[in-house]
């Protein structure tokens, strides 16, 4: 026997998963914590800004980490602010990514040779996604947002929840 | 009743909503009104001084970008300038004046940046959005010149890199056209604004012995009524055949040396820029971009020190060398450094609203400071 | 005033111990006197009518190796529009110079980031602690001898390279 509602329904009424509906409204509302430290923290601005606008995937800026579900470390991190970086990634609340942009976050850019700066912020904190450049491209930077959908529109969130 | 007091150590953060970088402050304070503020730096420090040491001349020149990301071609002429004063280089003119052209078109967005971080940070969001739609007519220019958008590595020792591509005069002519009528409409929008005036006027006076004794530079210095700047009184480069005026602050809506007086000294710098730099289109020859430079630049030993005008004040660049091809110690001294040292005075018996006023008026950039 | 003219100056006031050691060196001259009577000449450069030096430009710490330390003074006049170049020398068993900052305020933070970096010690100094770098950090990096730790805090300095992995 089968037990279809499909040819049943109006077509003004969708079927889905669960999992499907919670994940589309998350990534369609990615508030990103505002974390420019350096050159790259300007090109986050500009990226946010009027011509390639980011307001558009829903994605706006807080400034403080309870309220955000998205951390983008823009710029070179150095031993003195890497213990901060760990405590703002413990305050924000789960589910979180983060996204590493422009080299010096990467794996410490062109600043190798420096005595002060951590060789890439991955060895402090967990990263998603990589986006090179120095600094990258308001295109590149919003395809590195649109990966970041993408991986979320895969995760199984209800059965975690339930269990 | 009995009110019990005591003072309070609280924390402004590194990590906090606004564009000047990652600087902490901590703030002594009994409720509102301020008894100190000490500034507490270094989150930026990137050790450019000894990276320095390690790279040949020609290679540096990237990592000066980043030493003032807001208004780069000038961190570029500068160090470009000691090197050639050593090596006592000529440059061909055409050079020189795409220089000027490059440093006059980063004052404009330099300056534009700091005044919508001024009035985003009083309370106001809008000018900040324009000041950046501003910026992306003018990235448009600089990336057909030179192929970037923000640090550009433009300025070679002995010249530029690229000469101007064909139609970039009448694309620079049109912007400026363009852009002259909306700069009038910032001014009045938040420049008359009853809200702005009660908030920067008398705020973060600092008078013209305090500026001289703590080596405040750049419209800084000139809004505390001190009339002096590198471009007029001491020029280097085509400077000599242009003309400009220098903006000194007048007290108009408050005390000379206020935080309004530094924010209409810097609306003034933008309309002679532009002033400047119709006149260098104008008056631009035709030659090489690059002179005749050796592959392996073996610099005399001696030491060097010069001073350019850049956007935040003088930036100066102290080069030793020992005659091989690598400096013996490279030391840049920026305006941002000495302007922070001012803070502990200046914000004694302040609100701590009047604070970020101050900070913002001051036009302080993390990586200047830090370097 | 030219260079010469304002070494002169300082001769006939103080005697020789300003001294102008060579003029075989490209670029900018510069004058070096003996680490006590740094907070003399000062005052006198700052007050004279002739000199008034009002502004201390800048404030370096050089790494002379095997055994020296140099501070470097460039000083510059906003009413007269010279400028001059003073060193001192001290020897790194025993880094120490008097402070400038009563005679210039500016030299403040300028003398932390010298302690900070090289590691030259100013008598006097009301605050003389890091600035730029942490509390806790060992040596002081800009020194030709200076050597790297392995990690601090329990982050590593290196990172290895993809690649080239055998190095």
């Amino acid at each position: 026997m089968e037990l279809t509602l499909k040819g049943q329904l109006p077509d003004n009424i969708v079927t889905t998963k669960v999992d499907d509906v919670l994940n589309w409204a998350r990534a369609s509302s990615l508030w990103y914590l505002l974390f420019g430290l350096a050159c790259c923290g300007i090109e986050l601005m500009q990226t946010g800004g009027p011509r390639s606008d980011w307001d558009r995937f829903g994605a706006v800026f807080r400034a403080t980490p309870r309220q955000a579900d998205l951390m983008i470390v823009a710029g070179t991190l150095t031993y003195k602010m890497a213990l901060r970086t760990k405590i703002l990634y413990e305050q924000m609340p789960e589910p979180k990514y983060v996204i590493s942009m422009g080299s010096c976050a990467n794996c410490g850019g062109l600043f190798q040779l420096a005595y002060s700066v951590v060789k890439g912020v991955d060895k402090i904190i967990p990263v998603d996604v990589y986006v090179p450049g120095c600094p990258p491209r308001p295109e590149a930077l919003t395809q590195g947002l649109l990966k970041i959908q993408e991986k979320m529109m895969k995760e199984k969130f209800a059965r975690r929840a339930a269990s | 009743m009995a009110i019990h007091n005591q003072e309070m150590l609280l924390n402004m953060g590194p990590q906090h909503p606004s564009t000047h970088g990652v600087i902490r402050f901590v703030v002594k304070s009994d409720g509102e009104v301020m008894s100190e503020a000490i500034p507490d730096v270094g989150y930026l420090h990137r050790s450019i001084e000894k990276i320095g040491e390690i790279c040949d001349y020609n290679g540096f020149m990237p990592y000066t970008d980043r030493a003032d990301y807001l208004s780069a071609m000038n961190a570029n002429q500068g160090y470009a300038m000691v090197v050639e004063k050593l090596l006592k280089l000529e440059i061909p003119r055409r050079a020189e004046y795409l220089r000027v052209i490059a440093a006059e078109f980063n004052r404009i967005i330099s300056h534009i940046l700091a005044l919508g971080a001024l009035a985003m940070d009083v309370g106001a969001a809008t000018p900040f959005v324009h000041a950046l739609k501003e910026r992306e007519k003018v990235n448009d220019l600089m990336e057909a010149l030179c192929g970037q958008r923000l640090t550009y590595n433009y300025v070679r020792i002995g010249g530029v890199s690229y000469d101007m591509p064909p139609g970039f005069t009448e694309r620079s002519l049109a912007f400026l056209d363009n852009f002259e009528p909306l700069m009038d409409e910032f001014d009045r929008l938040v420049g008359e604004n009853k809200i702005f005036i009660e908030r920067c006027a008398n705020v973060g006076t600092i008078s013209r012995q305090d500026a001289i004794a703590y080596n405040l530079v750049g419209p800084n210095l000139r809004a505390s009524g001190v009339d002096f700047d590198l471009r007029r009184d001491m020029p280097y480069s085509v400077y000599p055949e242009l003309k400009f005026q220098v903006q000194v602050g007048r007290g108009e809506r408050g005390s000379v040396g206020d935080s309004y007086d530094r924010f209409i000294v810097r609306v003034r710098e933008i309309m002679q820029s532009m002033k400047i730099l119709r006149q260098c289109f104008a008056q631009i020859p035709e030659g090489e971009v690059l002179g005749d430079i050796p592959k392996t630049m073996k610099v005399p030993k001696g030491e060097a020190y010069v001073r350019t005008e850049s956007s935040r004040g003088d930036m100066g660049y102290y080069l030793i060398s020992d005659g091989t091809d690598h400096a013996f110690r490279l030391r840049i001294r920026t305006g941002s450094f000495t302007s922070m040292s001012i803070i502990p005075k200046i914000s004694q018996g302040m609100m701590i609203a009047d604070l970020i006023t101050l900070i913002a008026s001051l036009d302080v950039v993390a990586p200047e400071i830090d370097r | 005033m030219t260079f010469q003219e304002i070494l002169k100056t300082l001769q006939d006031k103080l005697g020789a111990d300003v001294v102008q050691p060579t003029t075989d060196l490209a670029g900018d001259p510069f004058a070096t006197l003996p680490a006590e009577k740094l907070p003399e000449v000062l005052n006198f450069v700052k007050d004279d009518p002739r000199l008034q030096m009002d502004c201390l430009s800048n404030l370096t710490g050089v790494d002379a190796p095997p055994d020296h330390l140099d501070v470097v003074y460039h000083l510059f006049s906003y009413p007269l529009r010279h400028s001059f170049v003073l060193k001192v020398r001290i020897p790194k068993a025993n880094p120490k110079v008097p402070t400038a900052e009563k005679i210039y305020p500016t030299a403040n933070w300028q003398e932390r980031e010298a302690y900070d970096l090289l590691g030259v010690v100013f008598d006097g100094h009301p605050d003389l602690r890091r600035i730029m770098l942490p509390e806790d950090w060992l040596g002081h990096p800009l020194r030709k001898d200076y050597k790297e730790e392995q990690e601090y805090r329990g982050i590593t300095t290196t990172r290895p390279s993809l690649l080239y992995p055998e190095q």
